[in-house]
């Protein structure tokens, strides 16, 4: 405990900040990992690869309104979540590995619901009009169940007070 | 009304010119008016303390917006085309209530009255009527439902044949467009309020009924529009709805950042 009294009152604070604000930093990750799946979504697949449809006769009702949910949301999400890593910024209160932890589970979790609900089940579009899109299916399932995995490791690895101690030791 | 609509079926040249003027002088002249009264006021309250010239700046390119939608070469092409009607649309249900709402015409408006004129204002804009009109749920159905109404039902065909029917679909649609704007962003004085979180879900499923209807114009076209018109349309109602809300997103993000703002952080900067 020596150690941290001799820390200067800057960083001390910011490791305090980032413990009270330890929830916002997760989601202001999240939040901003489905915007940025959603924009690369939106960008990549739709607009330069031109491999997903705009309109698939297949879809049904539900894939939809399940598709124009998510796309509004995941606007509002890419700009929220950067207002909201913004107040932290200035709140001196960033922890980088639990947003990063946020981001990833965000980026994944939308992902995995895209290619599994929305292409397989609601069938909104495929990922490519093409004979064997189940290789293209695999990829982005994995991918995305990796990006799940490793936003939970960074979560855990940032999850509790009791470490308050011994991130303080880290800092120096 | 009936004249025009007689006027309307004769088949000479010049009086069918004549009867898509008087429609569209209709639905300028208001705007015309607004601009000249709000560039009044600006000038009558800038003698005492300046009113921003951003404002008046936004006012002017709304107003512009909403002429260009509803006369001259756009509107007369939205009569056939239906992608220009698509853009005549953006701009008057959206771009231009987004720009003229952020010149806050009610907080000039309210500088430029005498105080008991002022008040009785206030206490309109306090009163059940508006409080109905500017909910952000009321104002949502009211815009979102009625673009509904308009391209999943006849009255987009209707509308072509009544002028009748023309002026009043086209001044529906900036008014909800224009209380929609005003029920998420809050520029002008709001008596009742609602919080950002309540805002932002309407907000997002407003977008998302917004974005669902292009895809279903995309689909199944309005009766009478052909099907590369509607896809285009649908896809232009889509991007272009996407950039006029991420603007108003942005903004009440950036209220939100304002308003939450650490006040112990007075001594930091």
């Amino acid at each position: 405990m020596a150690a941290i009294r001799n820390e200067d009152e800057n960083s001390n604070s910011s490791v305090m900040n980032r413990f009270v604000y330890s929830n916002r930093n997760l989601w202001s990750g999240i939040l901003f990992g489905i915007g940025l799946v959603a924009f690369i979504d939106e960008t990549v697949f739709h607009q330069l690869l031109r491999w997903h449809h705009f309109y698939d006769k297949s879809t049904t009702d539900v894939g939809l309104i399940s598709d124009g949910l998510f796309h509004a949301f995941s606007w509002f999400a890419t700009i929220g979540g950067l207002f909201m890593f913004a107040d932290l910024r200035r709140r001196n209160a960033i922890w980088p590995t639990r947003w990063w932890g946020g981001l990833f589970l965000g980026a994944g979790s939308f992902q995995l619901y895209d290619g599994l609900i929305q292409h397989k089940l609601m069938r909104i579009h495929q990922i490519r009009y093409v004979e064997n899109v189940i290789f293209y299916d695999l990829i982005w399932n994995i991918l995305a169940a990796l990006m799940i995995l490793i936003g939970l490791s960074l979560i855990y690895r940032t999850r509790s007070r009791q470490q308050l101690g011994k991130a303080l030791s880290h800092e120096h | 009304m009936n004249i025009n609509t007689h006027i309307h079926h004769n088949h000479g040249t010049e009086l069918h010119h004549i009867a898509s003027i008087i429609p569209q002088l209709i639905l300028a002249l208001p705007f015309v008016f607004a601009f000249n009264m709000y560039i009044l006021a600006a000038v009558r309250s800038s003698r005492n303390n300046r009113w921003p010239l951003y404002r008046t700046v936004l006012w002017s390119i709304g107003v512009l917006f909403a002429v260009i939608a509803v006369a001259g070469p756009l509107a007369n092409l939205a009569h056939t085309d239906f992608i220009a009607h698509m853009l005549s649309h953006l701009l008057l249900g959206m771009l231009a209530p987004l720009l003229m709402v952020l010149a806050a015409p009610m907080t000039l408006l309210l500088k430029t009255l005498s105080i008991s004129l002022a008040r009785r204002l206030t206490r309109m804009l306090r009163s059940w009527p508006s409080r109905i009109l500017t909910h952000p749920i009321i104002a949502s159905l009211l815009n979102i439902g009625g673009l509904w109404l308009l391209y999943t039902t006849n009255l987009y065909s209707l509308m072509h044949e009544n002028t009748l029917l023309y002026v009043i679909v086209h001044f529906h649609i900036f008014v909800a467009g224009y209380l929609f704007t005003v029920s998420i962003i809050y520029i002008d004085p709001m008596p009742h309020r609602f919080s950002f979180l309540y805002r932002s879900i309407v907000l997002i499923i407003s977008l998302a009924g917004h974005g669902v209807l292009s895809k279903i114009i995309f689909a199944h076209p309005p009766t009478g529009v052909p099907w590369e018109q509607a896809k285009l349309g649908g896809m232009l109602m889509y991007y272009g709805g996407d950039a006029v809300d991420m603007m108003i997103i942005f903004i009440l993000c950036l209220h939100w950042f304002r308003e939450t703002r650490p006040r112990t952080g007075l001594i930091m900067r």
